[in-house]
């Protein structure tokens, strides 16, 4: 519950945080490059080695990561669902195929690929998104597959099987709406995952490109800037902890409050 | 077993197919080429280089080229280090890597395993919440994270352990790297263990031992801590994957001349070759690691029937 509320504060502040700032993410305070946190500058999380305001940064590195969190997340759920829901309602062939298809891309090393793709390819933030979906649908497919099974002999479908509705209508209609909670918990354990490609994608400088940044570029940044000036790294390390604690915690609690086995 | 393991072996192949295709068909459909960032080179001569990297023949002919070199170890030439080949650089590298990986695997068992047994024995105790709010916070930080802070605690405020670099080689300039590499499987594996052990703890047979008045320490070394690896075995092929990954950022931090550090500098520099060339390596590791985990779990667990 906690983590909920400090996850939702957390979003609430990457989006309205910048406006109580006097700057903006990409201005260069040449009279303050590199300052400690402070008040009396009005650089309340200091200022990188650029000058550029930190506290912003922060936030607007958050905006970018919880972005690419949840859109990469839908984009995994839209893959994942309909791929898990045909394969476990059609049953039969159809599914063993698709199951093993999922088996072999399964023992595939994504990051690696993910990487290759940033550097053949360039590094735009819209491949960012699709790469990280696309590579995070399969633990949804398996979820989504095994709940098709159970729920395809429920009665209400096997009713809508009757009067004749078609195939695709039934998935849309009454298998995908219940499956919903199961997804949603696995929504919470997915953002967190994704958010970690990313900032692992940007903290190898594969990731979002200067002057934009996202959690992963400025903890490099902080981590290049260690010894001189530690809450360069500090600040946004937190952030981003604090958040994948939070979703993790989130995630985990909703599990297993809907296992009856842990009970 | 013998049948299990050879049909285990045969399904890992189309998995390496897959992959070595998709990152080979991938830098073929990237624009641009590998010679695009120099000078304009004359046509005659790039025709020449291109017939030299047999870039001129048809794809399919070009793959076939790439497999027959993989098998016999042949990554092919590195584009931006001209005067090795992918092999000689990956071969310098990978000695590091495995030191390092090596290393936060054991370390991650021990603690790990250890640490989380703790828990479940005294489970609902305070031990047994401090283990699992530290292994939660474990998990959240990412090794990117943690390293840096590392550095600052223990190289540049203690100064008990160098910053980076391999030094000599000495133990103490691994203890970072690996550490850092190791804490959240440490964080992983304790909480798969936990779980684990409180399930077999809970178990007939474990009660029985109990009223036969086996010495606590008995009953938990001898019967309850097999069972209770199961999972853990499990685990150690994402395990393997995770930690492989991880080096790569590890090593980037560290200033530690490893497979990571040629990974990243090749992808900045967009060596394909090289780029392309420790991915198949890394997956074909990772491939191998996820098959080796399978025979040993079917060789541990008697309730798996390898069929």
């Amino acid at each position: 519950m906690v983590s909920a509320i400090v996850v939702g504060s957390m979003a609430v502040f990457v989006i309205v945080g910048p406006w109580f700032s006097a700057f903006s993410y990409d201005f260069t305070d040449w009279s303050n490059l590199s300052v400690a946190p402070g008040l009396e500058h009005g650089h309340y999380f200091g200022t990188d080695t650029l000058g550029r305001d930190l506290f912003v940064r922060t936030l607007y590195g958050g905006r970018i990561s919880l972005m690419v969190g949840i859109v990469a997340t839908i984009v995994s759920l839209a893959i994942g669902i309909s791929y898990g829901a045909t394969a476990g309602y059609l049953g039969g062939r159809t599914d063993h195929i698709m199951m093993r298809i999922v088996d072999i891309l399964y023992a595939l090393p994504f990051m690696f690929l993910v990487i290759l793709l940033m550097v053949y390819f360039g590094r735009n933030i819209l491949l960012i998104f699709v790469a990280i979906g696309a590579i995070n649908w399969l633990d949804m497919a398996r979820i989504v597959r095994g709940q098709t099974l159970s729920l395809k002999r429920r009665e209400f479908v096997e009713a809508a099987e009757a009067q004749g509705v078609r195939t695709p209508a039934i998935l849309r209609r009454h298998i995908v709406p219940n499956l919903l909670g199961v997804v949603a918990v696995y929504v919470t354990l997915t953002i967190p995952q994704v958010i970690l490609v990313e900032s692992f994608l940007s903290f190898l400088g594969l990731g979002v490109q200067e002057p934009m940044t996202s959690w992963g570029a400025l903890v490099k940044d902080g981590a290049e800037e260690l010894e001189s000036a530690p809450w360069q790294l500090i600040f946004p390390a937190t952030f981003l902890a604090a958040t994948l604690f939070c979703f993790n915690f989130l995630g985990d609690g909703l599990r297993d409050a809907l296992d009856p086995k842990d009970r | 077993m013998l049948r299990y393991t050879l049909r285990r072996v045969l399904g890992a192949i189309p998995t390496l197919l897959i992959l070595i295709a998709l990152a080979f068909f991938m830098i073929r459909l990237a624009p641009g080429g590998p010679f695009d960032a120099e000078r304009a080179l004359l046509p005659e001569i790039e025709a020449n280089l291109r017939a030299t990297y047999h870039l001129d023949e048809p794809l399919p002919m070009q793959f076939a080229r790439y497999l027959g070199g993989l098998v016999r170890g042949d990554f092919g030439p590195s584009f931006q280090y001209r005067d090795y080949t992918v092999t000689e650089l990956i071969m310098t590298g990978f000695p590091v890597s495995l030191r390092i990986g090596l290393g936060a695997m054991v370390v991650a068992l021990l603690f790990g395993v250890s640490v989380g047994s703790l828990a479940a024995l005294r489970q609902n105790s305070r031990t047994d919440y401090t283990v699992m709010a530290m292994s939660m916070t474990g998990i959240s930080i990412p090794n990117f994270v943690m390293a840096p802070i590392l550095i600052l605690i223990f190289a540049v405020y203690l100064g008990w352990l160098p910053a980076g670099g391999l030094g000599d080689g000495a133990i103490r300039n691994l203890i970072l790297p690996v550490v850092s590499l190791a804490l959240p499987q440490i964080a992983y594996i304790a909480r798969l263990t936990r779980g684990s052990m409180i399930e077999v703890l809970r178990s007939p047979f474990i009660r029985t031992a109990k009223a036969q008045g086996l010495p606590q320490a008995k009953i938990l070394l001898r019967h309850a801590l097999k069972p209770a690896l199961l999972p853990i075995v499990s685990y150690l092929g994402p395990a393997t994957a995770a930690v492989i990954t991880g080096s790569v950022v590890i090593e980037q931090i560290f200033g530690v001349p490893g497979l990571g550090r040629f990974f990243v500098q090749g992808a900045l520099n967009r060596d394909y070759t090289l780029v392309m060339g420790v991915v198949v390596f890394y997956g074909v590791l990772i491939v191998f690691a996820n098959l080796l985990v399978d025979l040993a779990y079917a060789w541990l667990d008697p309730k798996v029937k390898y069929a």
